[in-house]
């Protein structure tokens, strides 16, 4: 970049440096519900990571262990001092087994969610640029996938990949590949919609009139205005990778208990459990599945509410009289600009006219339709 | 296989040439001097409306065959790459001798494109494979067990179609207000429950707890008995209830399916109910929905059919998508409940490690999923009258 | 409120008995992240029956908002106090029930987008009796019918028996925008607020709306409240004018005396902005010898029977949307290239640079053939040839601060300058453009629309090129904005001397810019030569139409064109027997 792009800004409109990072600044102009949803979101995510983390130093026993001093925990043992949630049908302790289950989600999170990211969006933005045969097939393809039933995409995947069932890294591993291969659609999706939609704005087409390379065009504007949406996919990629490996752990597809401890597959094992009325080898690990999805697509979803003013959720107007008949009128474009910041109200030495700050909340004239 | 989120590049530019030619063809025509060239126009209409329906119809139906193909394909060479299924079925229990035989016989050691397009003329004529395991061509295990599939799919349809529907609209209607919030999140809570811990759960509740309901499977014992009387059975259990006019025996089916169709059901409602909150809330924005408002149309009514039904269209195509993943959903339900159906069928030859029959039904619901796919885009073209393609 | 002449209900009143509408004092404000922004204040008008009113005013002026309240369609986060007094009752004040009773019945809207003001998916009958049966619920199918049936005949939709059937797609915009005012008609409405009814439209399509505004006022005593940005416009409409600027109505008058006598000097200002054929014409300045000199340049662009034909798809017929015209441009010359939408001018432009595919003919650019051309060799051409972009919104990468996005081309064709001289380009660029140097460090979305068509400016001409495509450069400005970039243009233009393809659908912009002016419709060049010929004694009936549907700001010569154009309309040929 030239070295006026290094030149920070310091128009008055800008706040300082790290009250504008993504989510931080998120949360500064969130209310109400959004702001509660956010909070919450961010709440659970933290403690899912940092329950990942300090697994070993939470955990009483290892995911594996079934003795403690040489004294067995014993089998479906109800919640008691030594074992605080219990134990499951194979005398595994239940509270261990579900904090390392933490570990193993946050691992197949990341592998998949960065190893789909990376293939989706290269793809999604070569297939956009270059458009033409290359990018029907690769539509055609990803469409196929995407339209299909993700758990069993996954089956056949993790039987490719580990014929079954495997090691903690090779579990992880089959998983993440499998969830990634079934996400990279979505990625691909995305980011070639944007990139077709990118392509065909005048800034990028004043890049080509200019002679700016390709490759500078792509990566340089097109990638840096694509992201836009990604935040949200991120979540929802996280989020179904932890439902996805949970599922392939419910029928067995899973990592095999000695190695790592999944929650999907210690709910496969309490099936059984259930149907004689022993609810904490389900409850435990369930919960902590629902609630680490739950903490992730909150997050994603509020930000992304907030990041979209068709459903961002605005301050109430200070209701000086019984005024305002409050019709439920739809916003014609007016707040959505309002976010749109014309610094220079006042207009510079050009003095290019009246562009006041009531522009905000003008009509139509301009505003075509994104 | 939505094609209405994906700005087309072409097709954008088509669209906007298209549109700047009717523009201009009928801003002269349009004083209305001559009738002659507007006649012309509204013939040309009236054909291009006719033409665009059934072409989009045709050249919808013949986009299913490159999918499977697609699907098969790629299917069919993963598989491949672990190895021939016999080996993997019988590895361990077998000589390497006797196991070299067998796959010989079975022709899994000729070259893998020969067995490739072996396998797709098998496919055109129907031939799914057989199972190595018990021995059925796979056609039959879905005859015998699809059915229980499709009756599960279609309940829960119904109960996330009765959640989604209505509680979306309202969320939209309410839009911020505490019953927008309380149906969010309970929207947000669904997609986070993994259907398997929900039936674990119903489970724990309703049948072990209460003992209100049944625990698995899809009839009890007793039933199954008297519906073995039926000689030409129907593959719905309730069908064949209610065609036996056996009281006990409709509640008994109905008791068994309660359980397992909530908990898909109740999921996918809370996809559902997002689907058409955004939508609705998107469509609810717009000028027209507002030009209606300004011509004093009610607030109800512009929920219910001014920003509904332009809503629908791409509620339907997503929920056309939503509803071959639910094949996915329903594969765990059945294993929670014991329901013996395709998914559940699908676990066992897992854990046996029949691939072949695995492979087979894979490529079955690749089948169902771009025949399901292509209706819904049917309907959601019929709903559309400004088709194209 | 210092004593303006909105204060004063009782002066250039249109009529002297009990006013239809009145506004007396409102104010609207917005709540914004920002605080409270004002949209409008202290705001009076009356309106008489039979009463054209303008309020005119540029973008954020609040003549929107204004409208809009008086039916009460304003976003939750609106705040409003004051009184509009519809029939003695107050909007303000009104409950719901109340107000929707009032929508349609006593006020309807006709929106400034024909095509999203109606429902996609419903036909036109059904849109139409929804506002039918919301005020008489008892109506039954074959009575909607019917009076949408009655409602079309009369704004003019040919055949209305079947098209009452269609849907909105399977209509033209004029006839759209038909059928928003026959809504409005069918409910029996006394006051119609038209907001910028004409704006989307192409220029004759406009004076044939206009027309029928005037018609239903004229036949069936509907009021009209016209929001405009353009002078012509109200020219050619309004009885009654209120000037709007920053939420405050600084002038108020009736039409003549306001555009004979402005008094407000933003009223002035406005007016003066407007441009006019004939009135500051760049071919009219020019001697014989000066068009003599210029005619002996060095050819920079030549087409020869130049075709754009974009391919169809899937069954659809491959659209042609230029068909084989002829031009050239030399050095120093502006060329103007006018037409509506559709004609494919923009497209023509966009052929010179390599974005759309020259298919046909032949099209010079420098010499070089662009029909098959490849990227690699044209490349270094690339660094002569400047293009300014129609939107000022979307010209720039928003992550770019506004000296990267000029120093763009210089990177790419100059690598070697050292940063420091590139940097004093970039300073020097702004300057020419007229804009202080600290502005290489903001970022677009922080300027002005007209702000950032300047910079528009400066980095299409950061290379000094030899030619400048410009497509429609001042369409998306409001017009006192569009006058300062128009003569900014001009100034460059002389000191830099690039020759100059300019596009636009304003005859009048083009007349103060081009030397020589080609008309483009359907594709088809249908005229072409020096730009005050062309436009003052237009040969092709397609011209003549053309020029006589443009409205002029001065309500008694607006008068006496719309008779020409009138008479002109009648005699045309068809559409099709044209080009």
């Amino acid at each position: 970049m030239s070295q006026t792009t290094t030149v920070v800004a310091e128009g008055p409109s800008r706040a300082p440096w790290y009250l504008r990072l993504p989510v931080i600044a998120d949360l500064r102009r969130s209310v109400g519900l959004q702001r509660g949803m956010l909070i919450v979101g961010l709440v659970l995510t933290a403690l899912l990571v940092l329950t990942a983390i300090f697994a070993p130093l939470i955990a009483p026993y290892g995911f594996a262990a079934s003795a403690a001093d040489g004294v067995g925990f014993g089998t479906q043992q109800a919640p008691n001092p030594t074992n605080h949630w219990g134990t499951t049908v194979a005398g595994y302790d239940v509270l261990s087994r579900v904090v390392w289950g933490a570990r193993t989600a946050v691992l197949t999170i990341i592998t998949s969610v960065t190893m789909s990211f990376v293939i989706g969006v290269l793809l999604g933005l070569v297939s956009g640029y270059v458009g033409g045969w290359f990018d029907r097939i690769c539509t055609m393809i990803t469409d196929a996938v995407y339209a299909f039933p993700s758990l069993l995409l996954a089956i056949v995947l993790s039987i490719v990949i580990s014929g079954g069932q495997s090691s903690a890294a090779g579990g992880i591993m089959s998983a993440a590949i499998s969830i990634t291969v079934v996400y990279v659609p979505q990625y691909f999706r995305v980011i070639r919609a944007e990139t077709v939609r990118l392509k065909a704005e005048p800034f990028v087409e004043a890049a080509r009139v200019t002679g700016v390379p390709v490759r500078r065009t792509l990566f340089g504007h097109i990638l840096r205005n694509a992201t836009r949406t990604l935040p949200l996919i991120f979540t929802l990629n996280a989020s179904e990778s932890i439902l996805t490996l949970a599922g392939l752990g419910f029928i067995g597809f899973g990592i095999e208990p000695s190695s790592a401890a999944e929650w999907g597959y210690d709910l496969n094992r309490s099936m059984t459990d259930v149907t004689s009325g022993m609810w904490w080898t389900a409850i435990f690990p369930g919960l902590a599945i629902v609630l680490s999805v739950l903490g992730i697509t909150l997050m994603g979803e509020s930000m992304n509410d907030l990041n979209d003013p068709r459903l961002r959720r605005r301050r109430a107007p200070k209701k000086t009289r019984a005024a305002a008949p409050a019709a439920r009128a739809a916003e014609p474009g007016a707040p959505a600009r309002a976010e749109a910041p014309t610094g220079s109200a006042s207009s510079g030495p050009a003095g290019d006219g009246p562009e006041g700050p009531a522009r905000a909340a003008d009509d139509t004239d301009d505003t075509k339709e994104a | 296989m939505s094609h209405t989120e994906e700005p087309d590049p072409d097709e954008a530019v088509a669209a906007d040439v298209a549109e700047a030619v009717a523009d201009a063809e009928t801003s002269t025509g349009e004083s209305a001097r001559s009738s002659v060239p507007v006649a012309t126009a509204k013939g040309a209409g009236e054909k291009r409306r006719r033409g665009g329906l059934s072409r989009y119809i045709i050249t919808r139906f013949l986009l299913i065959f490159p999918t499977i193909f697609i699907l098969v394909t790629v299917v069919f060479f993963l598989m491949r790459v672990t190895g021939d299924p016999i080996t993997a079925a019988l590895g361990g229990r077998l000589t390497p001798d006797q196991l070299a035989q067998r796959v010989h016989e079975a022709g899994y050691d000729r070259p893998i494109l020969i067995q490739y397009l072996d396998y797709l003329g098998g496919l055109v004529r129907g031939d799914f494979g057989t199972t190595y395991t018990d021995n059925m061509p796979v056609l039959s295990v879905l005859k015998q067990y699809g059915s229980a599939t499709l009756e599960l799919v279609l309940f829960s349809l119904v109960i996330s179609l009765l959640i989604g529907l209505p509680l979306g609209r309202l969320a939209a209607a309410k839009r911020d207000k505490w019953q927008d919030a309380v149906l969010r999140i309970f929207a947000i809570l669904a997609y986070a429950t993994p259907v398997f811990f929900l039936g674990l759960l119903l489970k724990l509740v309703f049948a072990v707890k209460l003992g209100w309901l049944p625990v698995s499977g899809r009839i009890s014992a007793s039933g199954e008995g008297t519906m073995g009387r039926l000689l030409n059975p129907s593959p719905f259990y309730l069908v064949d209830a209610i065609r036996l006019g056996n009281g006990p025996l409709i509640v008994d089916v109905l008791r068994h399916a309660v359980l397992p169709s909530v908990a898909l059901g109740l999921l996918n409602g809370g996809v559902f109910l997002r689907l058409v909150r955004t939508n609705v809330i998107g469509t609810i924005d717009r000028q027209y929905v507002e030009s209606a408002r300004s011509r004093g149309v009610p607030e109800r009514r512009l929920v219910t059919k001014h920003a509904m039904r332009p809503a629908l269209i791409p509620i339907i195509t997503v929920m056309g998508m939503q509803i071959a993943l639910m094949l996915g959903g329903a594969v765990l339900t059945e294993t929670t409940f014991e329901w013996r159906g395709l998914g559940f069928m699908l676990a066992q030859y897992m854990t046996a490690r029949d691939y072949v029959a695995v492979q087979g039904i894979v490529m079955l619901m690749a089948v169902i999923v771009a025949l399901a796919n292509f209706i819904v885009d049917v309907i959601a073209a019929l709903i559309d009258p400004r088709v194209r393609y | 409120m210092t004593g303006e002449p909105g204060t004063d209900l009782t002066s250039h009143r249109f009529g002297t008995g009990e006013p239809l509408l009145q506004i007396k004092d409102l104010s609207i404000s917005f709540a914004t992240d920002r605080g409270d922004v004002p949209a409008a204040r202290g705001v009076n008008l009356v309106l008489d029956e039979g009463e054209i009113l303008a309020i005119v005013g540029e973008s954020g002026s609040g003549k929107t908002v204004t409208a809009r309240s008086v039916l009460g369609l304003l976003p939750e986060t609106a705040t409003t106090t004051g009184a509009i007094l519809l029939r003695g009752q107050d909007v303000v004040t009104m409950s719901r029930a109340q107000l929707r009773r009032a929508r349609g019945a006593d006020v309807s809207m006709v929106f400034q987008e024909p095509s999203s003001a109606l429902n996609p998916v419903y036909p036109i009958w059904w849109q139409l009796g929804e506002g039918l049966r919301a005020h008489d619920p008892k109506l039954t199918r074959a009575q909607l019918k019917e009076r949408a049936v009655e409602a079309l005949r009369i704004v003019g939709i040919p055949d209305p028996e079947n098209r009452i059937n269609r849907y909105p797609h399977e209509f033209s915009g004029g006839q759209k925008q038909r059928i928003m005012i026959a809504m409005a008609l069918a409910l029996g409405t006394k006051v119609i607020i038209a907001d910028e009814p004409t704006t989307a439209l192409d220029v004759t399509v406009q004076a044939e709306i206009l027309q029928l505004l005037r018609d239903v006022r004229d036949n069936y005593g509907a009021s009209i409240i016209l929001i405009t940005h353009n002078m012509g416009v109200v020219a050619d409409l309004a009885d009654t004018v209120a000037v709007m600027h920053d939420g405050v109505i600084v002038e108020r008058n009736t039409a003549q005396e306001l555009f004979d006598n402005p008094q407000d000097p933003y009223t002035r200002t406005l007016l003066a902005a407007v441009p006019r054929i004939g009135a500051a014409s760049a071919s009219g300045r020019m001697s014989e010898t000066d068009r003599a000199e210029l005619a002996g340049h060095e050819v920079i662009v030549e087409a020869r029977g130049l075709e754009v034909t974009y391919p169809g798809r899937l069954g659809t017929k491959p659209f042609r949307a230029v068909r084989g015209i002829d031009f050239t441009i030399r050095a120093g010359e502006v060329f103007g290239l006018v037409g509506e939408s559709g004609s494919g001018k923009t497209t023509t432009g966009r052929a010179i640079v390599g974005l759309e595919e020259t298919t046909g003919g032949s099209l010079t650019v420098f010499g070089y053939e662009m029909r098959r051309f490849r990227e690699r060799t044209f490349k270094p051409l690339r660094k002569d040839i400047g293009f300014v972009f129609q939107d000022p919104a979307t010209s720039f990468d928003p992550q770019l601060t506004i000296g990267a996005c000029i120093a763009e081309p210089l990177q790419v064709h100059a690598r070697d300058l050292p940063s420091a001289e590139r940097r004093r380009r970039v300073h020097d660029l702004l300057e020419a453009v007229q804009l202080p140097a600290a502005y290489a460090d903001r970022y677009p979305h922080e300027l002005s629309g007209g702000q950032r068509q300047r910079v528009s400016l400066a980095r299409a001409l950061v290379l000094r090129p030899r030619l400048l495509i410009a497509d429609e450069p001042t369409s998306a400005l409001d017009v006192s904005v569009q006058a300062t970039v128009l003569e900014l243009f001009q100034q460059l233009q002389a000191e830099f001397g690039f020759a100059c393809l300019f596009i636009s659908h304003d005859l009048a912009v083009v007349d103060m810019l081009a030397h020589r002016i080609g008309v483009l419709y359907h594709g088809r060049l249908v005229e072409e030569g020096i730009g005050r010929d062309v436009l003052q004694n237009p040969q092709h009936p397609y011209t003549k139409r053309l020029v006589a549907s443009l409205p002029v700001p001065d309500p008694a010569e607006q008068a006496r064109r719309r008779e020409e154009f009138r008479i002109l309309d009648a005699q045309l040929p068809a559409a099709d027997e044209m080009g």
